[in-house]
């Protein structure tokens, strides 16, 4: 799996770190970082449900 | 568009309407038949105007999610709350009435303390403030009213210190907040209160402007006025928004929670029992699945056509997304009626979705965990001191809730 997210539309709601705080960080603005685009297989789960409850769709998965 | 040429206004269901009587919790029996057969459809509002109501939980996140739906109380076609806030919301822009970019760029001014760790690094002094309140809970009289002793100083003292606003004002903060939250104020009534709040919070903002601290209207003050990329009148009316959001909120989250838990006794103690705090997060999320206090729905108008469910919502056509039967649909949630701790309930919409999601939920979120792990386990007896149909709901209110929860122990 290939994570890649979308810095501007992102509304800092933080949703992404709770699910998966391996894969996402965020910035002093409390901005999405990404900590790592091809994560590690047990945190794939984390990784979907992010990108399901991500209120802005800033989070894209990409199935390798 | 067959709704619109069959039926006429004064046909359509009434937005709010009415919960069954003895059945507090659960959302209006109508919008579970308009969500089984109609979700999609038109409803009649105060000022005659009929938008449509949003009911399925997919259509609800698609929805909040498309760019063609506008968050701007000034279009014409806009579906208002009420009188009030529509005066309200017209004259007094914040983020959240503004679609992006403005609104992106406001927002982002204000999310900082939000942020994940952030918010965590507060736990330790949100739980030193539950345990002082349970603290004077246990050493007062009984029964006592828990609206008033823990539920609502709780956030009141928690948002007043993130915002850097002394906690001494607080009857003044919930006497104005409680004036634009309730359905049946005048325009002149929210707008005075209002008017109150923002003038004290920009005498606020000038000391602050001279004599910064480590609070977010400090930050506001330096970062954001200081360098003219935000009005002082901007910062007072966005501090206002976020003293407000965080007052009524998640006061009403804590007494009617715990009325549900009350009520539920194998549910609270799930709750009672553990010290995991992966259970303590998931019941919370349940419970703000299974209470959506925010029962007044999320307003909108398209800007563009859309086809949804087989009809067209046309650009200038109101939009509301209600929440409250979108987080009991059983597409999305299998019994969606039964309060169940366990289940996994994450995507709910409590907080709405879209690009105005509720800034605070990360607060929101320790604020209750905090709460929901500590006041049942430390008094393990609470129950209700009165009879549950003398309890009054906010069924007026622009947040759900109970008036008064009067326990006893
Ligand atoms: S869940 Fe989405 S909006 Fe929220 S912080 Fe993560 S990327 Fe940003």
């Amino acid at each position: 799996m290939r994570v890649e997210v979308d810095q501007p539309r992102c509304v800092a709601s933080g949703q992404c770190v709770l699910m998966a705080p391996e894969v996402f960080d965020q910035d002093d603005d409390g901005i999405v970082l990404l900590l790592s685009s091809d994560p590690d297989p047990v945190h794939e789960e984390g990784v979907r449900e992010s990108a399901a409850v991500c209120p802005a769709a800033a989070i894209r998965l990409l199935e390798n | 568009m067959t709704d619109t040429l069959t039926d006429t206004p004064a046909q359509l269901p009434e937005l709010p309407m009415p919960r069954a009587s003895g059945c507090p919790f659960d959302p209006p029996p109508a919008l579970r038949g308009l969500q089984a057969g109609r979700p999609v459809s038109r409803v009649r509002i105060w000022d005659g105007s009929s938008p449509w109501l949003i009911t399925r939980h997919e259509d609800v996140r698609a929805l909040l999610g498309d760019p063609r739906i506008s968050a701007d109380p000034s279009l014409p076609g806009y579906p208002h709350r009420t009188a009030g806030l529509k005066v309200r919301d017209q004259t007094r822009r914040t983020f959240i009435t503004m679609d992006d970019p403005e609104h992106a760029r406001l927002r982002r001014m204000v999310t900082a303390p939000f942020a994940i760790r952030k918010v965590e690094a507060l736990r330790p002094s949100i739980q030193q403030i539950v345990d002082d309140l349970i603290d004077a809970l246990l050493a007062g009289p009984k029964p006592v009213d828990l609206v008033e002793s823990f539920a609502l100083p709780l956030p009141s003292l928690v948002i007043c210190e993130l915002l850097g606003v002394p906690y001494e004002k607080h009857d003044f903060f919930q006497r104005n907040t409680r004036v634009i939250v309730r359905r049946t104020s005048t325009a002149e009534e929210l707008l005075a209160a209002s008017e109150a709040l923002t003038d004290y919070l920009d005498e606020l903002l000038t000391v602050k402007l001279a004599d910064p601290g480590d609070d977010l209207l400090s930050q506001l003050a330096v970062q954001r006025v200081a360098t003219g990329e935000m009005t002082q009148r901007q910062a007072a009316e966005t501090g206002v928004l976020l003293l407000g959001a965080g007052h009524e909120t998640t006061a009403n989250m804590i007494a009617l929670g715990t009325l549900a838990l009350l009520r539920n006794p194998d549910q609270l103690a799930l709750l009672r029992d553990t010290d995991d705090p992966r259970t303590v997060a998931g019941a919370v999320e349940e419970l703000l699945r299974y209470l959506t206090i925010t029962h007044s729905g999320r307003r909108r108008v398209a800007v563009a056509d859309i086809e949804i469910d087989g009809q067209v919502i046309r650009a200038g056509d109101g939009v509301v997304f209600a929440n409250e039967i979108a987080n009991r649909d059983p597409e999305a949630f299998p019994e969606p009626d039964r309060l169940d701790l366990t289940r996994d309930a994450r995507r709910h919409v409590a907080f709405g979705y879209g690009v105005h999601q509720c800034l605070g939920q990360p607060l929101a979120r320790v604020e209750l965990q905090v709460v929901y792990s500590t006041l049942y386990s430390r008094i393990p007896t609470l129950e209700l001191a009165t009879d549950m149909d003398r309890l009054e709901f906010k069924h007026d209110g622009l947040v759900y809730g109970v008036y008064e929860l009067p326990v006893t122990w």
